[in-house]
């Protein structure tokens, strides 16, 4: 989809269209907070599936993109933490779910180098553990470092607070987390917002993601989630 | 004979001896579990700044109304001081990893005498994943062990050598159970503290993992506080 300067504004249900089976889906959010609920639950809805899910987290069975997991519509998980979703837990153990653990620090960071151009990280992070098995090891100044590599996926899709039609976004509290650097590491963008807002009306000067990176604008609905967060 | 504790006083007594870890103006991430009241217990003029791995620096109590648009690292809303700071996940995990805290506390399943700690995966049994564990451990000045001293079963957490896969290696700093302190001094784990009731000897049944005794040897600060 080109990116346009104003940026339409769709139903949850036709943004999720962009998504094909098979892709690779970024998906914003710690825990239950910062999750687009409405942008996932459509996609829930949708059925799309073999999907390749890069979250921090994968929520709780219930709960936001835990859902695409325990309806089996991904096929892979990269994320840093699954243990407050059972299904995961349960389709990894059958065989059923590739995953793939990755620190935190390491993750985002995996996130922003996809972004921003970078071939990979540095990070001491993980050193010495059976994390480093099978991971390029490199060592400045006596100390080693593990080579973290570049992670991009085919969409996105974040919780903003507010947009204005540009796609600038502003967020809130502690739904940031990782939508920041995810909008910058996808081929479609997708973001969540609860208001969109007239150009002009959002102060440049509290613009967090400028709204080049940012293609389609969703209103958030009113699940139980999604109306407060 | 070890003394009988309730799991309450076994939780806040090690919280509390944490908690006077602290000096004014530290930067303090909290685990879950025991870690998580350690915050309770913050003596009287020391201002500690908790940050939080999902995006707060200056996390505050738990507000009289929850509001899920502020929540910490377990998912329990949370307020933001005055002052406070609200920041990306890349950021936050930037001042982990950049040695911008002063310590992590984080529970564990196994401590060994070298310093290596495994608090994140049973192999067979969870993958739960690391979270944030490997970079706190990575990152802060200092890394402080809450625990029970044995497993439920009652076998010794603080082993010889870790079995479980390591969360970090060599980066334990002070350990804290309910009968016992023990420092890492050069790389050599230190009994310095012992609880009321506790002998050496009773110590010594429970603790697979060698260690040394400091001759300052001492009672376990904050144990006299407790109410019953």
């Amino acid at each position: 989809m080109p990116t346009k300067v104003i940026k339409p504004v769709m139903s949850a249900e036709e943004a999720v269209k962009h998504i094909k089976p098979g892709s690779s889906v970024m998906i914003g959010g710690f825990n239950y907070g910062g999750i687009p609920y409405t942008l996932v639950e459509a996609l829930v809805e949708a059925g799309t599936s073999d999907l390749t899910l890069i979250a921090n987290d994968t929520a709780y069975d219930d709960v936001g993109h835990g859902k695409l997991v325990s309806r089996g519509q991904v096929k892979k998980v990269i994320a840093s933490h699954v243990g407050l979703n059972k299904s995961t837990q349960r389709l990894f153990n059958e065989g059923k779910l590739e995953l793939e653990l990755v620190p935190q620090g390491s993750f985002v960071e995996r996130i922003r180098a996809g972004g921003f151009g970078l071939g990979g990280v540095l990070t001491p992070t993980g050193v010495g553990t059976v994390y480093e098995e099978g991971k390029q090891v490199i060592e400045i100044e006596g100390r080693r470092y593990i080579l973290e590599l570049p992670l991009k996926a085919d969409v996105a899709l974040i919780r903003g607070y507010r947009a204005d039609r540009y796609g600038n976004l502003v967020y809130f509290g502690t739904n940031r987390n990782f939508n920041p650097a995810m909008a910058a590491a996808a081929d479609l963008v997708i973001a969540e917002v609860d208001a969109i807002l007239e150009v002009g009306e959002l102060d440049p000067n509290d613009v967090v993601t400028p709204g080049i990176l940012v293609d389609i604008l969703v209103l958030k609905g009113d699940s139980y989630y999604a109306s407060r967060t | 004979m070890l003394p009988v504790l309730s799991e309450e006083v076994v939780r806040h007594r090690i919280a509390r001896r944490i908690a006077m870890e602290f000096e004014d103006g530290d930067v303090v991430n909290l685990g879950i579990g025991i870690p998580t009241l350690v915050s309770d217990h913050i003596p009287e003029g020391v201002r500690v700044i908790f940050q939080t791995e999902n995006g707060v620096v200056g996390a505050g109590p738990k507000p009289p109304e929850d509001d899920l648009r502020f929540i910490g690292a377990g998912g329990r809303c949370l307020s933001v001081i005055p002052g406070g700071a609200l920041i990306a996940s890349d950021f936050s995990f930037g001042l982990i990893r950049g040695g911008h805290l002063d310590a992590t506390v984080l529970g564990a399943l196994q401590v060994d005498q070298e310093g290596n700690l495994a608090n994140w995966w049973i192999p067979g049994k969870l993958v739960p994943g690391m979270g944030g564990a490997m970079d706190l451990v990575t990152g802060a000045k200092h890394v402080i062990v809450a625990t029970t001293h044995t497993t439920k079963k009652g076998q010794p957490k603080l082993v010889k050598k870790c079995s479980l896969p390591l969360t970090g290696a060599k980066v334990v700093s002070l350990v804290v159970t309910e009968y016992a302190l023990f420092r890492f001094v050069d790389g050599q784990m230190v009994l310095e503290e012992i609880a009321p009731g506790v002998t050496e000897e009773d110590l010594k049944g429970v603790t697979e993992a060698e260690y040394v005794t400091s001759s300052n040897l001492s009672i376990m600060k904050g144990c006299d506080e407790e109410q019953n």
